[in-house]
């Protein structure tokens, strides 16, 4: 008889796999867990249904539980972040018309950030020399990953993201269909709605997560604070859980099991030829050109589940250099009390598992695979380099926040 | 003075739903209600319906590209926050259960917003609430279906009346403690996995 009864919701993109994984390989049942699941629609639903209690846990992007606390959204519960759903999984894709003009400019199916940004910028000013309206890209939510990597990748081709292209809201399900309508010009969202255009024959990816800041953080598991705090135990199980199946993800014996359950109209309802490409990291670059791609996502290797307070705030420098948040002491930490490494140790090292001794890192700074000190045994961290070669300290965020430029 | 009319936008892929609401609004007094079906038209239209009350299905896929409409672009006139009164979280849970949401404009009673949404919550339900009883009724009819064409197997082959064979199946469901339209599928499932006239 399970003894928590946890209800989450969550929105039907691959990395949500650890959650259904959790249910349907019965991780979540060993530990005592019934876990509801409830497929939402958007992540306002997410966030509203969180807020008035029906969820006690949801898969969210990384940026979000910041925006729920820091007060930038119309109605939110206090948030924390004690499990990462892993790393990367993203990629930008952009339109056949686009990919053209980007390659008149040395772009080359590499993937390669620097140098297709420098390309995309130089067909940017060639086009409004000519008078051509904006390209208008679209990201699947202002306090999302999507957009502040696509941000931070345009920013550092010396592309500026908020007068030199348009940026727009489309869901990650008709990315493809409103490029394919012309309303957009490309998109950054993740796997498998890249693919599906490729496939579909009307977009190239340009470049991926994984290229514009390897091993970056992406989706993570808010959890209603007050709930979090009134049911210690239940929470600890579930991460367990999650812990187990994120583990089962990563395995490439599991892999066809893995796709194939993520195809089901219940969760993807995309082709599992698809949806394998995310979880080998081999993408099509355009005319069947497959590219293996180092660490594209990953669910659960590298401390994939461990919520880095220097992600929080690798989150919070962009969401002040794009006007989200003013930077103020008190939104600091309010941002860093977001993401709680504490209570995925508490939960986790009673049954073994490595984890870092460390709350943050400095990210950017790991050039090779590196070991990290850890409460437990072989823990590999990185590489975790940004494509322009920056460094991200934590503990010089002032200093990094007055070094961005935004276009202002 | 009475206050300026309201311009009402109401979001719903459900067209049938939609002109519940609509109707409801003009009841209330409202005459500048505009309806939406086709988000990815709105954009182009939103300047022109200038809405000071924006009231949306929740299970649109676009919330999240309306809603940052509706807070960020330049196409808006007037900043838009979702109806929330943060003492009222009855009304809050009221209509996310209802399955309906609304935004205002900046500045804009609340006392004058919160009927419409009342309204808007209390016609979703009674939507729903008609759907759920035609689904049952659709599935009534199903059951007599089953019913008939189990009393039909039993006549033949047993050459019983109609009354009897309807007994029959009474008398096994109460036996068994199951329901009569379970008892006539079994009987439906034989009768197919045998074959014709094998029952």
């Amino acid at each position: 008889m399970p003894e928590h009864q946890i209800h989450a919701g969550f929105m039907p993109l691959f990395d949500c796999a650890i959650l259904i994984v959790a249910r349907e390989m019965n991780f979540a049942e060993n530990e005592g867990v019934r876990l509801t699941l409830h497929r939402e629609t958007s992540w306002a639903n997410i966030r509203d249904r969180m807020a008035i209690g029906h969820f006690d846990v949801a898969h969210m992007l990384g940026p979000m539980p910041l925006a729920c606390n820091l007060g930038l959204t119309p109605l939110a519960s206090e948030t924390v972040v004690p499990f990462s759903f892993g790393l990367g999984g993203n990629g930008v894709t952009v339109s056949n018309a686009v990919w053209a003009g980007m390659a008149d400019h040395g772009a080359e199916p590499t993937l390669d950030p620097a140098r297709n940004g420098r390309a995309l910028g130089a067909y940017v000013r060639a086009r409004s020399a000519a008078g051509a309206p904006l390209l208008r890209f679209a990201v699947t939510h202002p306090h999302s990953g999507h957009n502040y990597e696509l941000r931070y990748w345009l920013a550092g081709c010396g592309v500026d993201p908020s007068r030199e292209i348009e940026i727009v809201i489309v869901p990650p399900p008709f990315m493809a269909d409103a490029m394919a309508a012309g309303r957009i010009d490309g998109y950054c969202v993740g796997e498998p709605w890249n693919s599906v255009s490729v496939v579909a024959g009307i977009g190239r990816i340009a470049t991926v997560k994984a290229a514009i800041w390897r091993n970056s953080p992406e989706k993570v598991l808010g959890a209603r604070r007050i709930w979090a705090g009134e049911r210690p135990e239940s929470l600890a199980a579930l991460l367990r859980a999650m812990h187990h199946a994120a583990r089962w993800c990563q395995d490439p014996r599991n892999h066809p099991a893995l796709t194939e359950l993520m195809a089901q109209p219940a969760y993807l309802g995309q082709p599992a030829e698809i949806t394998r490409r995310a979880l080998t990291g081999t993408l099509d670059q355009g005319d069947w050109n497959f590219r293996k791609v180092e660490d594209f996502y990953l669910p659960f290797d590298k401390a994939a589940n461990f919520p880095w307070k220097s992600h929080a705030s690798w989150f919070y420098t962009q969401m002040v250099r794009w006007g989200d948040v003013a930077h103020t002491p008190g939104n600091v930490e309010i941002a860093l009390n977001c993401y709680r490494p504490d209570l995925y140790r508490s939960a986790l090292t009673p049954i073994g598992v490595a984890v870092p001794d460390a709350d943050s890192k400095v990210e950017g700074a790991m050039t090779t695979t590196t070991p990290v000190g850890c409460a437990g045994t072989d823990l590999m961290l990185g590489p975790d380099g940004f494509f322009d070669g920056r460094i991200f300290d934590p503990n010089k965020l002032s200093d990094y926040i007055n070094a961005q430029t935004s276009g202002d | 003075m009475l206050p300026a009319s309201l311009s009402i936008l109401v979001i719903d892929e459900n067209r049938i739903r939609a002109a519940i609401i609509e109707e409801g609004l003009r009841e209330a007094g409202h005459d500048r209600v505009t309806l939406v079906h086709d988000v990815s038209a709105l954009v182009r239209r939103i300047s022109e319906i200038n809405p000071d009350v924006i009231v949306i299905d929740l299970e649109t896929p676009n919330r999240d590209m309306l809603e940052n409409m509706f807070q960020l672009s330049r196409t808006v006139k007037r900043p838009v926050a979702m109806f929330v009164d943060h003492s009222d979280n009855a009304s809050i849970e009221a209509a996310v259960d209802a399955g309906v949401s609304a935004y205002i404009v900046d500045g804009l009673r609340k006392e004058r917003v919160k009927p419409i949404l009342q309204m808007a919550i209390s016609r979703f339900n009674a939507f729903a609430r008609m759907e759920r009883e035609l689904e049952e009724a659709r599935g009534e009819l199903e059951n007599r279906k089953v019913i008939d064409r189990a009393k039909g197997l039993l006549m033949k082959s047993r050459g019983l009346s109609e009354d009897d064979a309807y007994a029959l199946m009474r008398k096994t469901a109460m036996n068994q403690n199951r329901k009569i339209v379970d008892v006539a599928q079994s009987l439906v499932t034989v009768a197919d996995l045998l074959g014709p006239g094998k029952l």
